[in-house]
């Protein structure tokens, strides 16, 4: 159950541990680690375990050579987000993880609807809907067409749910949220660099 | 300097490299080429065929246990590996140290459901702390030396290695490896100075304070320092049971055992002290009973070395993460020392009232039959508690744990977080190779010694000097205490149709005896000790003993049963 009326919920990791909230709400989890194999399954055990259902899940090389990147969400309370990052670093080839709430997050995420085009051409509401929700057509044959939609995870669902209020929607796929940290600070390579300095001095 | 030779010669010199001179294990297939190169490395390369891999596992553990160095097991692959599973499992839960090497089928065929084809990797992950497929030769020398550095350092725990057989053939130039640095790995993390500070400032404001000794302790080598920070803040300390020999049993600030078996005074106490100080432990639900009745009225410091551990039970005031080695040491140079006799005198009568209404009987009775306690206490006093004491689990855990007595370090081997039946025999095995000065004595029921019973081959085939103390109930007596005290007494497959045990003994040409009368243990305890090689004593005891006191389970802590009231049930 989210409760949004929470009023411990959206705070930094470094609050005490004592502080965090003990009601549900959506997480986003970053992990950092190795490119090495197995560690997907090893990240989703972690999860799996402690009975977390993973709403999305994007993995993918970062901006640092040879360092892969997952986002996840979760809804779970905010003291099994920090139980499950810990979990996650536990693991040897986890270079880091830190889970976050929207608010500290620039999020995206893109989608795909396909639509069948006489209905299209019948229901012009369905063109404005799109117009106003940003999406775009990419591809229009006589058979169906394909619209491509980038927003916020509201936003996306938003699209989806008019359209197919409409009845027009034949298929719909999301890619799960990825996303950026606001602030300047860059945890990972603070980390890099910090376990660099330890390399040399050793 | 680099020489060409096949991926299996290079796991043998990597072994060697790491200075492995123990291993246990069992042939098969897919690790046949391994085998090969071992049979020119004898010399150096001690490897103890054992007679089932569950056992090797076990047998590594004891090793690993008592000799704080990496054990080290050699297995097939598919059943073979999978033999070895419970074992992992529990190592991971007990931070054991392993290096557990297993053949896998060439690459070539992995994911073609080949013959005795497992995926080992996955099976192994969530029980390992690494877990790595060695596809080409040129990784072994890497592989093994990073295995033995994850599995040794920081909190120790298995690693898998999967060594598939086309790697074990093909050539390669042969380079020792020595890895010590893992970037996304602190095996070692600093402490820091808010967190002790934080601690000395509590520690230093405590009337109550209460130490909780783990083996993390143990595993850290810190027994002096945990002497000397309990001893200047004068504090009173209970220990989990694989921490019990981290502190001499008859040290005046040591009082007794924690948890749903241990002593009163400590368990009571927990929910009495101001400070309490964690070391190296993880506030197991055997430990703590009721988490929400537990400890609230303290303030609690907790050293650990693993920064998961904090808060994951029991919230935590201060956590001061780092090896206990290093963080208690700046903690005791700190602190000021106190004086804390009028509440370490409190214990007094905790222990006085299970003295008399539980532990003067188990180890003093003065009719009846047997009693488990009595044969625990008198082995330990005729060792002059300086023995290894190995236990399996089950009844025969909780009063070897409660009634063994240590002077020594790393005299513990038991199956703490798992609970594995079946533990005991091969784990004293290995124990006997892993200190070979010292005495080794293990207590087993007549459940848990034919889970692994095929080991007395092993015993036999290298005289390997076991004390073997079976207590036997003809029962699975930690079970059966259960069904009396909480299924209303339905002994559902609990009672035990036993073998003859002297026979077997005879069979695996090991010397026996079995006692039932109170007036023979002495000397056939003294028997036992002073017979060269290993020795199976049985012992006849009490068939519906129960181990008391106890907290039941889900209960407060500080609520122990100290006797079983059919009447009033629990």
């Amino acid at each position: 159950m989210i409760n949004s009326d929470c009023d411990k919920c959206g705070r930094c990791n470094n609050k005490s541990e004592k502080e965090v909230s003990t009601c549900e709400s959506l997480f986003t989890i970053q992990v950092y680690s190795e490119n090495t194999p197995v560690l997907l399954s090893q990240i989703s055990a972690v999860f799996t375990r402690r009975q977390v259902n993973i709403e999305t899940l994007n993995v993918c090389a970062s901006s640092t050579p040879g360092v892969h990147k997952y986002t996840i969400t979760c809804v779970c309370t905010e003291e099994m987000a920090k139980m499950l990052t810990k979990q996650m670093e536990k693991r040897i080839d986890v270079l880091q993880a830190t889970y976050y709430t929207d608010d500290q997050l620039f999020i995206l995420e893109a989608a795909l609807l396909k639509i069948s085009t006489p209905v299209l051409l019948e229901n012009p509401e369905i063109s404005k809907i799109a117009r106003i929700h940003g999406g775009s057509f990419v591809e229009v044959n006589p058979v169906y067409a394909t619209l491509e939609k980038t927003g916020r995870t509201e936003d996306v669902l938003s699209l989806y749910n008019k359209l197919n209020d409409l009845g027009a929607v034949l298929q719909f796929v999301r890619t799960g949220r990825i996303c950026i940290t606001k602030g300047t600070e860059e945890k990972l390579d603070n980390y890099l660099a910090k376990r660099e300095s330890e390399r040399k001095n050793k | 300097m680099t020489e060409n030779i096949t991926g299996a010669e290079a796991l043998m010199r990597s072994l060697e490299h790491e200075g492995v001179k123990t291993l246990f294990g069992y042939p098969g297939g897919s690790i046949m080429p391994v085998y090969d190169a071992l049979f020119d490395h004898k010399q150096t390369l001690n490897h103890i065929l054992v007679r089932h891999e569950q056992g090797a596992v076990h047998a590594a553990q004891g090793y690993a246990r008592v000799s704080g160095e990496v054990g080290c097991v050699l297995v097939t692959s598919g059943p073979g590996a999978t033999n070895t599973i419970t074992g992992i499992a529990d190592a991971m839960i007990d931070s054991t140290p392993l290096v557990v090497i297993c053949g896998q089928v060439g690459t070539s065929l992995l994911g073609t459901d080949a013959f005795q084809e497992v995926d080992l990797v996955n099976v192994t992950s969530p029980i390992t702390k690494w877990s790595y497929q060695i596809r080409r030769p040129e990784d072994v020398a890497w592989a093994v030396s990073r295995a033995f550095f994850i599995a040794k350092s920081g909190r120790p725990g298995p690693v898998v290695l999967d060594f598939a057989k086309n790697a074990q053939v093909a050539k390669v130039d042969y380079k020792p490896e020595n890895v010590d640095f893992i970037r996304s790995y602190t095996p070692d993390p600093r402490p820091t100075e808010e967190a002790i500070c934080q601690a000395v400032k509590l520690i230093n404001s405590a009337q109550r304070p209460f130490v909780l000794v783990g083996q993390g302790v143990e595993l850290g080598n810190a027994g002096n320092e945990l002497l000397q920070f309990i001893e200047k803040i004068n504090a009173p300390a209970g220990c989990t049971f694989l921490g019990m020999s981290a502190l001499s049993s008859d040290h005046p600030l040591n009082k007794g055992r924690l948890g749903m078996h241990g002593n009163l005074g400590p368990n009571v106490m927990t929910n009495k002290c101001d400070v309490l100080i964690a070391v190296g432990m993880r506030f197991d639900d055997r430990v703590t009973g009721n988490l929400q009745k537990y400890a609230r009225q303290a303030k609690i410091i907790h050293l650990d070395i693993d920064p998961s551990e904090f808060n994951k039970n029991v919230k935590v005031d201060v956590a001061v993460l780092g090896d206990c080695k290093k963080t208690l040491k700046l903690i005791t140079e700190q602190v000021a020392p106190a004086n804390h006799a009028e509440w370490i005198a409190g214990f007094d009568q905790y222990e006085k009232k299970e003295f008399d209404s539980v532990i003067d009987n188990a180890i003093h009775p003065k009719e009846g039959p047997l009693r488990m306690g009595e044969i625990v206490r008198k082995v330990s006093e005729a060792t002059k508690n300086s023995a290894i004491m190995v236990t399996d689990v089950g009844q025969n855990q909780m009063f070897a744990c409660r009634y063994f007595k240590f002077t020594k370090p790393r005299s513990v081997v038991t199956s703490g977080g798992c609970g594995t039946m079946g533990f005991g025999l091969p784990a004293a095995m290995g124990a006997a190779f892993g200190a070979s000065d010292r005495t080794v004595c293990l207590f087993v029921g007549d459940g848990g010694f034919q889970m692994t019973i095929q080991e007395l081959g092993t015993i036999m085939e290298h005289r390997i000097p076991v004390k073997i103390v079976l207590m036997n109930n003809n029962y699975l007596g930690n079970v059966r205490q259960w069904q009396e005290m909480f299924f209303n007494h339905r002994y559902s497959f609990t009672p035990m149709v036993n073998p003859d045990y002297e026979l077997i003994a005879k069979g695996y040409d090991i010397p026996c005896q079995t006692v039932t009368k109170r007036e023979d243990i002495d000397a056939a305890i003294n028997k036992m000790l002073t017979t060269d090689g290993p020795y199976l004593l049985q012992c006849a005891v009490m068939e519906e003993d129960n181990v008391f006191p106890m907290t039941p389970p889900g209960a407060n802590i500080d609520e122990m049963l100290l006797e079983f009231n059919n009447d009033k049930g629990c």
